[in-house]
């Protein structure tokens, strides 16, 4: 009972989160929206039992994604005048198709999933199995590594595009 | 305690993907196609952390997979957005309907 | 006897019986208590930035070579001790100043959510032995506290931004930038912590701390925790951010009134903040003499260790000048972030031997002894280091060719 009033609050405030960012005119409204829809998305991974995502999703996307968006709102800001179009013609076309995809989909999942409940309880060494796998040779190690790899080139390749010649 | 049904973290995630796919697709400035591809990734974590959760969750491979979409969001996002200052830079505009031509 | 020993768990089982037999159901009473228990955790952080403030005025004017709040003059408390209610009556009752082009969502919004990260934290300290004494003794413990810590960074930018002040901005991306580059160290610090105590959960830390105290076998992350964690809160040397005699007043320029109340009660609950995880990390938290009979004690074990961080703040705050942003960052990225990996890159292997070749509590003393020797190695090694760079780095004195 508690679960089901938490889960549809926080979809409640993810999707409001979510419907704000994509028709919010002044983009840094659009920003907040997308935080608010960020904070929600993190209250879900609590309820799914995996607390460990939760504070990942807050550290990555809000403290650092959210930030760096902003930042470059904030660069591009003079591009940004506000009575201008801000959707391009194509929008109800796009519109239809998001709604016919979400139906159809919807329509599919709940097919296929309605019934489909939780297993059982989560015990509580998920993190350090999540630890071990993701360092064990058989596990995911090598994924792991070409992560941090592209980590690398992702900062380096950032760092040298907005670079001042 | 009655947990809430699979397809419902579902829905709730192709609802997000669907709404992030309209701001990808619908917006003018670059950097709300930005917000809307985060909104997209979230979405697909939100797929992966429920199924993990309501068909195994002793074993790891949703949570393994879901680090690794964090890890390629980030960078993603980091090396999109010096992409658009770039180009802010060079053609003083983010509007994706005035730099769809490559030169001009 | 036994009542008083653990006098603050049986006060809440009381309680709860009480509750019980006032005809409530059994899970109302519990989340009763739990809302009871919420409410207390949240003020403490205020009760202890009331005494902050009147400390603080008081060791910096010692400092100083004044004498602080004193009742010469109007009546202020023996010692001044009445002065920071004087100072929050004044605060609520500042004019709200509200500027004209103000963005009205994030203006408001900023000096909250600073202010609710800082009270955040404080639901999984452990305030006692046992399950009751905490708020919430999460599995990730440690890293709630950094994710909070780092989410409430775009406060900072909302402040700025939506202040609709130039100067603002700038100061909010100068703030941004502090922010998130040391978050870093401050994260690796606390996994050297992590790697030696084994968990992230904090009362699982205070108990690994149960024969020495984590500051003694990991001095240079205290160091590096330490100092990160006063640039994540703005003090100096990391200052700043506010700059609190320099600059206007950075992000918090356009605030007034209770807003500007709420920033600056939100830096001395970050200090408490700071001070508590660091009590709590590396001082032993609630552990202390005559803790296992006498389980009370222990919160007041706790909190002279928090006290006694909150001084070691206000000597930071009232003897170091402020580093430019440069220098700052320089530090951060070219200093703190090499150090603090090179620790932890030499620490973890060096613990996972330790606790195979030398384990249980039998050789706690040997390992701590092991560990302390493997950061007083790297501290040398790292003087070496910059000392050889300082000497390469010869002056030559510059020809200047002056034009006839």
């Amino acid at each position: 009972m508690t679960t089901t009033i938490l889960f549809l609050l926080f979809a409640l405030v993810t999707l409001a989160g979510a419907i704000g960012t994509v028709t919010e005119r002044k983009l840094f409204h659009a920003a907040l929206w997308m935080l608010l829809s960020f904070f929600g998305v993190a209250a879900l991974y609590v309820l799914l039992e995996a607390p460990f995502f939760a504070a990942v999703q807050l550290f990555i996307y809000m403290g650092a994604i959210g930030i760096l968006i902003i930042f470059a709102l904030m660069l591009t800001r003079g591009s940004m005048r506000e009575g201008g179009p801000y959707l391009n013609d194509q929008w109800w076309l796009v519109a239809l198709l998001a709604v016919v995809l979400l139906v159809v989909v919807g329509w599919l999942l709940w097919q296929q999933y309605g019934s489909v409940m939780a297993v059982h309880a989560v015990d509580e060494g998920s993190l350090v199995q999540l630890g071990r796998v993701l360092s064990e040779q058989d596990g995911y190690a090598l994924p792991f590594e070409v992560a941090s790899v592209l980590l690398v080139m992702a900062l380096i390749g950032a760092v040298t595009i907005v670079r001042e010649r | 305690m009655m947990g809430v049904p699979l397809a419902w973290y579902l829905i709730l995630a192709a609802a997000l993907f669907c709404v992030g796919l309209y701001g990808v697709l619908s917006r003018r400035n670059a950097i709300a196609t930005v917000m809307g591809v985060e909104l997209m990734l979230n979405a697909v974590n939100v797929n992966l952390l429920a199924f993990w959760r309501y068909t195994e969750p002793g074993g790891m491979t949703g949570q393994a997979f879901a680090t690794f979409v964090y890890a390629v969001a980030a960078a993603e996002v980091a090396v999109g957005l010096a992409l658009i200052v770039a180009i802010y830079r060079n053609r003083d505009t983010v509007d994706l309907d005035q730099i769809n031509l490559l030169k001009w | 006897m036994d009542f008083i020993s653990d006098a603050i768990v049986n006060i809440g089982l009381w309680l709860e019986r009480l509750l019980v037999s006032a005809g409530l159901a059994p899970q109302a009473a519990a989340l009763v208590m739990t809302i009871v228990g919420t409410v207390v955790v949240a003020f403490f952080p205020l009760l202890i930035v009331v005494f902050l403030i009147w400390m603080y005025r008081k060791a910096s004017a010692r400092i100083g070579g004044r004498l602080g709040p004193n009742s010469s003059g109007t009546w202020a408390g023996p010692g001044g001790i009445v002065q920071p209610i004087a100072d929050v009556i004044k605060m609520f009752t500042k004019e709200d100043i509200r500027p004209l082009g103000i963005d009205p969502v994030p203006y408001n919004l900023a000096p909250i959510i600073v202010v609710a990260s800082a009270v955040m934290v404080w639901a999984v300290v452990p305030f006692g032995k046992g399950p009751r004494m905490i708020g919430a003794d999460l599995g990730i413990g440690l890293f709630y506290i950094m994710a909070f810590s780092s989410a409430s960074l775009v406060a900072f930018l909302m402040a700025g931004w939506s202040s609709n002040n130039k100067y603002s901005t700038v100061s909010a991306f100068r703030a941004t930038a502090q922010l998130l580059g040391y978050e870093i160290p401050q994260l690796v610090a606390v996994l050297c912590v992590v790697v030696v105590a084994g968990s992230l959960r904090m009362s699982a830390i205070v108990d690994a701390q149960q024969d020495v105290i984590l500051l003694i076998a990991l001095p240079l992350p205290a160091l590096i925790f330490l100092l990160a964690s006063y640039a994540e809160i703005g003090s100096r040397p990391f200052e700043l951010l506010e700059c609190e005699s320099e600059l206007v007043a950075g992000y918090q320029t356009e605030y007034s009134g209770m807003r500007w109340g709420m920033f600056y009660v939100g830096e001395f609950m970050g200090a408490v903040a700071v001070s508590a995880l660091f009590a709590t990390v590396f001082l032993g938290g609630w552990r202390g003499p005559f803790v296992d009979s006498f389980p009370v004690l222990g919160t007041l074990w706790l909190v002279l260790k928090i006290l006694f961080m909150l001084l070691v703040w206000t000597f930071f705050q009232m003897t170091l000048p402020r580093l430019r942003i440069d220098q700052m960052l320089a530090f951060n990225w070219k200093f703190l972030v090499p150090l603090s990996l090179v620790l932890l890159c030499v620490l973890a292997p060096l613990n996972h031997w330790l606790v195979r070749a030398l384990p249980g509590s039998d050789y706690v003393w040997a390992r701590t002894g092991i560990l302390l020797a493997a950061n007083v190695l790297v501290f040398l090694g790292t003087w070496a280091v910059v000392a050889i760079a300082e000497r390469r780095r010869t002056v030559r004195p510059r020809q200047v060719e002056v034009s006839a």
